[in-house]
């Protein structure tokens, strides 16, 4: 009883190959940047959006297999789906909105309205029933679109960016009522999210998509400890080098070397902490730090009292500085600047 | 006035000047029959049994007319606006040829198509016994053929707009693609529709050519407001200005009333997608 996706598709210039499996009872978020291919992921496992080979299963039972020409159209899968911009149903009231999944699928009128009543009062705006849609405001229109999904009862719930389309001062507001609401639905849950504030605020589990594949999946913690990807770790704000170890050297894409305390060789990532570099403007006789790189300066990042450094160079790295250290330096973007770490402050895992 | 026609949108002076022009082009002509209409025995006229049987004619056909265009525009816009097929410009084209084409020359194409002894008409004839030249039906047709392009493009256009994202939200909510159409579409492109469809209507009231062609001109049976007004040109030009005019009054009248009602809140397709 779970959902799980295999699938690949290509839209555009979307490559999208995915592998992922969510639990009855649990929500996994689809966290990565804009053009990830996350949303078409989420239309995937609606039907909207058809796949080209692999398997989507609900419950064990194929929605959407190319294989065996199984392709169950999204009005007879037991989805839900709240869209990013709600899309509630403008000629209608806040209550035919509810209502409408139902009605489509042939209850009776009153029998209809009623469990949308019912619906509207869970998430507490049944005052609004009679209304239009562009009488509420974004988080009652997001709790209306949560009513209507829910109202049909699905197996599976799918959120695409819930939180979006909101400002951000009700942002922190209506992400705690929409926890409270999605912790009374024990189905599967799927959402999408650009923001890692959301996905740790709702989500049980991670998955990083970028570029159409998903890179990393565990619960946040877990991700953001131990990146694997450059989304990650900008949102992390620590610098991830990927490479190849072999004797205890860590060799980068871009041909720079890094030397590491201890490391099984073969494919590694390296994270390495903006705090942990050290800058000098000349390099100092029989340096200690062996992790020396040369740079240019692209950027001054002012944060209260540490400024962050853009580097550009074989090695591009952010480093942090106090401003003190700064003022020291006198450093301007486009000044040469020479890096250096220690091998021990780099953490390294395999890739 | 209107919203556009608040302060500060005041416009150069040429071009207040020719809309000024364009304003009296489109005036001029109705101040002339104005000028010219034979009041007193207006009455009279109006009451003449042969206008008043044209008068209801031009109203029955122009309404079936409208309505089949509604009935057979709309699929065919969809299937224009949403569904991608080779030939698809080609079947546009086709579609809305009679929108350019001489009303006369589709009157004659209808006649060599429909008629007793046309492509389709003779089977029509031989196995049903239908048989449209010179009948109230063929009416009905000619004005079809002329004026159901009018709605299509209108409505296509509108469906465009409509990116399907509120459809789509109806699919996953258990709705069928049917139920979708009309639950959601429909009323998300009514706007357009109505706009459509008066157009459509305004075409069917005012056609002439293709149905004099195809439809003949009988009193009572095919002689519609247009055609009652060319031909008293020819007897009575008093009896025609007021003709004329009643025409004029009668679609001055719906246009003006539809336009407050459906157009003048600002109601557009796109609106109806966005909640």
């Amino acid at each position: 009883m779970s959902l799980s996706a295999a699938l690949q598709l290509r839209l555009g210039t979307l490559d999208l190959r995915a592998e992922f499996g969510v639990q009855p009872g649990e929500l996994l978020a689809l966290l990565g940047p804009n053009g990830a291919g996350k949303s078409t992921l989420l239309r995937c496992l609606a039907g909207l959006q058809p796949i080209e080979s692999g398997r989507i299963a609900i419950d064990d039972v194929s929605v959407d297999e190319p294989a065996s020409a199984t392709f169950v159209e999204p009005e007879r899968r037991s989805v839900g789906y709240v869209f990013q911009e709600y899309l509630l149903f403008p000629h209608m009231t806040v209550l035919e909105n509810v209502a409408f999944g139902l009605r489509a699928r042939g209850r009776p009128k009153r029998e209809a309205r009623d469990a949308a009543h019912r619906w509207l009062e869970q998430v507490g705006l049944t005052e609004y029933v009679g209304q239009k849609p562009q009488a509420l405001s974004g988080g009652q229109a997001q709790r209306v679109a949560l009513a209507r999904a829910l109202a049909t009862e699905p197996r599976v719930l799918l959120l695409d960016e819930p939180l979006a389309a909101l400002d951000a001062g009700t942002r922190a507001t209506v992400r705690r009522d929409l926890r409270q609401h999605l912790a009374t639905f024990d189905g599967i849950r799927v959402m999408v999210t650009h923001d890692p504030v959301d996905a740790y605020a709702l989500a049980d589990r991670v998955a990083i998509i970028d570029e159409g594949r998903i890179v990393q999946t565990g619960t946040l913690s877990e991700v953001t400890s131990r990146p694997r990807s450059r989304y990650v770790a900008d949102l992390v704000g620590v610098n991830l080098v990927a490479g190849n170890v072999t004797d205890g050297v860590l060799r980068t894409d871009g041909g720079a070397q890094v030397v590491i305390a201890d490391a099984a060789p073969g494919p590694a990532f390296a994270v390495i902490r903006p705090h942990s570099i050290s800058l000098v403007r000349h390099l100092a006789e029989g340096a200690s730090a062996r992790n020396q790189w040369s740079g240019v300066v692209t950027e001054l990042d002012r944060l209260g009292d540490r400024v962050r450094v853009g580097i550009d160079g074989a090695m591009p790295l952010t480093a942090e500085i106090t401003a003190a250290a700064l003022d020291a330096l006198q450093l301007q973007p486009g000044d040469p600047i020479h890096t250096s770490v220690k091998a021990t402050d780099i953490e390294v895992y395999p890739a | 006035m209107s919203r556009a026609g608040g302060r500060g949108t005041r416009p150069p002076a040429p071009v207040i000047a020719l809309a000024a022009i364009a304003v009296a082009f489109f005036a001029l002509p109705l101040i002339g029959l104005l000028w010219r209409a034979p009041w007193s025995s207006a009455w009279r006229y109006v009451s003449d049994r042969t206008a008043l049987t044209a008068l209801r004619l031009s109203m029955v056909c122009s309404l079936w007319a409208t309505a089949l265009s509604v009935v057979f525009g709309v699929p065919l816009a969809w299937i224009l606006a949403r569904v991608q097929f080779a030939g698809r410009g080609a079947v546009r084209a086709l579609c809305t040829l009679s929108m350019v084409l001489p009303p006369v020359v589709g009157g004659v194409a209808l006649f060599y198509a429909l008629g007793r002894r046309g492509l389709v008409g003779q089977w029509l004839y031989d196995w049903f016994g239908v048989q449209l030249p010179f009948t109230t039906a063929g009416v009905v047709v000619a004005q079809t053929f002329v004026a159901m392009p009018f709605l299509v493009i209108t409505v296509e256009a509108a469906l465009r707009q409509l990116d399907g994202r509120a459809e789509a939200a109806s699919r996953t909510l258990g709705a069928s693609r049917w139920y979708t159409f009309r639950r959601v579409t429909l009323p998300a492109i009514r706007p357009a529709l109505v706009a459509g469809a008066v157009l459509a209507w305004a075409r069917a009231l005012g056609e002439f050519g293709a149905t004099i062609t195809f439809a003949g001109n009988f009193p009572g049976t095919t002689q519609t407001m247009p055609l009652a007004v060319y031909i008293a040109r020819e007897t009575n030009p008093e009896q025609a200005i007021i003709l004329a005019l009643l025409l004029i009054a009668i679609s001055f009248a719906v246009l003006v009333g539809l336009r407050d009602r459906w157009f003048g809140r600002g109601s557009s397709p796109h609106d109806a997608v966005l909640a």
